[in-house]
């Protein structure tokens, strides 16, 4: 009797309706209910209105910024170009960004790429050090009382302080750069590996207790997988920070990127081009955050 | 007759700041192949105490857990676990869920072998059909079918559940109790389930093991429950029998733990 109910019944009774599924989120389920023509017509009417104040409001904080530039520069700051010519030198600039003339002249595009290779490769070397030493933070109580204090010390302090020390140990500017975003990249990364580590459920790890999953298995079935979004998370960070800090140290220490490009064209004294790289580099650091949020949201299972 | 799984004098103390805490004392529990057990009890009594040291999850202060003539020590596969709250991991499909399990406990099988067991232990608790979905994506009752489905597809010696049907709602749960009830008749698990649902514990078990309250919680009665199977919950209303159990254990739980100054 039982066994021509519940195959079927037992079934359906567990189907999403009544649970918190997240696969069901409520919005439709209420929309159901007021169900008649006009009402309906309402949520979408109220969607374009959203829709425009989104794209409406911040053009007039542009429009105002522009506003106040022109403003600044009729009364107290005469030495701003206005926008118009602002405006023409980033067009002339941005037609050809990847020319080179020799070493010390080459087009906007390649003194991002450098940059950003730069910061590729401190943050790359960051997560090969910062990601393994959180997981061992995370999973031992020595090695976090070990290096709490150390990193509890160092993180508040500005990535710049450690250029002089990288100048003197590599005797190269490049390295040196990449010394200090590895230095940047590695505070986040460590702290939120070893946080992830430590939020993992007690459920799981009993899981992997009665499968008697052994220490690699462990690592590759329960641990990574449950750490990623805070490891992400750390990644994240750390590059939104890193892009900051790159334009500074650039700016010290000279060579093919954007930040010495900045400080090149203000001993020129060319200011629009200040201002065009300030808009670059706000793209991006936008388009960074971007990618690594695409990432971010691919890999946190709680999301989906 | 020698048990299959077998407590004897069981106790554990933890340690807490404030001295040491005895949560456990002298159970002792004989335990036969194809048993239903039920451990009752009132919260905070230890009931899930003796649970993990079945598991090996925890391990005991005083006493000995033995399964087959074997001490148990330390967790693993042949004392599967369906833990309260599913324990599914969420990065897993459902499919791959069990499928962890059963790559683990047969190794040595062939691949093709392994993947129709976890398909035909999925069709046991009737999830075949969200094989694809993530944990995130089922209801509470369906998460706790596929954990059911990954400690069944262990093939463990024992089976412990630890309040598999707590965090439910009643219909599912009737349905989950049912589901559970039918797949015990069909394999002969032997079960050691936690509850604190007194219909449950009746309708479901071979045997009821009544706990004290804690401090020092122990084994106050142990209830046989002689309901002829397969058993039918709205059948069972109109028995006589089944209100009797029903309100033994009531009455232990309410009349003499609840109070325990009074009774004594």
């Amino acid at each position: 009797m039982h066994a021509q109910i519940i195959p079927i019944d037992g079934v359906v009774r567990d189907a999403p309706p009544a649970s918190p599924a997240p696969a069901a989120p409520a919005g439709p389920a209420v929309a159901h209910e007021p169900a008649p023509a006009a009402p309906k017509r309402q949520p979408n009417r109220e969607r374009n209105r959203r829709v425009a104040l989104t794209l409406l409001l911040p053009m007039l904080t542009f429009l105002g910024v522009l506003a106040l530039w022109s403003g600044l520069r009729a009364t107290v700051a005469p030495e701003l170009p206005t926008p118009t010519e602002t405006w023409d030198h980033a067009r002339t600039v941005l037609a050809d960004p990847f020319y080179e003339n020799g070493p010390n002249d080459m087009g906007i595009g390649w003194q991002l790429l450098y940059s950003l290779a730069r910061v590729a490769a401190g943050f790359g070397l960051a997560a090969l050090v910062g990601i393994p030493l959180g997981f061992l933070m995370g999973r031992s109580a020595n090695m976090q009382r070990a290096f709490e204090p150390l990193i509890q010390i160092l993180r508040p302090v500005s990535p710049l302080a450690w250029l002089p020390i990288g100048l003197l140990v590599f005797k190269a500017v490049d390295p040196s750069a990449i010394f200090v975003i590895f230095i940047t990249c590695i505070w986040p990364m460590i702290l939120n590996t070893a946080a992830g580590v430590k939020a993992i459920p007690q459920d799981y790890l009993n899981v992997a207790a009665v499968l008697k999953l052994g220490r690699v298995e462990m690592m590759r079935r329960i641990l990574f997988p449950a750490t990623l979004p805070y490891v992400v998370t750390g990644m994240r960070l750390s590059l939104g920070v890193a892009w900051m800090v790159i334009v500074a140290a650039e700016m010290l220490t000279g060579g093919i990127g954007i930040g010495f490009w900045v400080w090149d064209e203000w001993n020129n004294l060319y200011v629009p081009s200040i201002i065009l790289a300030i808009v670059l580099i706000g793209g991006v650091g936008i388009a960074l955050d971007l990618i690594m949020g695409a990432i971010q949201s691919r890999l946190d299972y709680t999301k989906r | 007759m020698k048990a299959y799984l077998d407590l004897e004098a069981i106790g554990i103390v933890f340690p807490t700041a404030r001295g040491p805490f005895r949560a456990l004392q002298d159970i002792n529990l004989k335990v036969n192949q194809g048993e239903f057990i039920s451990l009752i009890g009132h919260s905070g009594c230890g009931k899930s105490t003796v649970l993990n040291i079945v598991a090996g999850l925890l391990d005991a202060t005083e006493g000995l857990c033995l399964l087959k003539d074997k001490e148990v020590k330390g967790p693993g596969p042949d004392r599967a676990v369906v833990f309260q709250n599913h324990s599914l991991l969420p990065w897993l499909t459902v499919y791959q869920n069990v499928r962890l399990g059963v790559d683990k406990v047969m190794a040595d099988k062939p691949k093709t072998e392994r993947h129709d067991w976890v398909l035909h232990n999925l069709k046991l608790v009737h999830m075949e059909h969200a094989a694809e979905k993530r944990p995130g994506e089922i209801s509470g009752g369906m998460k706790q079918r596929v954990g059911i489905a990954r400690a069944l597809a262990m093939q463990p010696d024992v089976l412990l559940m630890d309040e598999p049907f707590g965090a439910l709602d009643a219909l599912t749960r009737a349905h989950l109790q049912d589901s559970v009830m039918e797949i015990q008749a069909e394999l002969g698990n032997t079960v050691l389930m936690i509850t604190h649902d007194v219909d449950e514990a009746v309708l479901l078990s071979d045997r009821i093991v009544m706990m004290t309250n804690g401090p020092a919680a122990t084994i106050g009665e142990i209830l046989a429950v002689d309901l002829p199977r397969p058993r039918d919950r709205l059948q069972l209303a109109h028995e006589p029998r089944y209100h009797a159990l029903r309100s033994q254990v009531l009455e232990f739980l309410y009349n003499r733990q609840m109070r325990p100054k009074e009774a004594a």
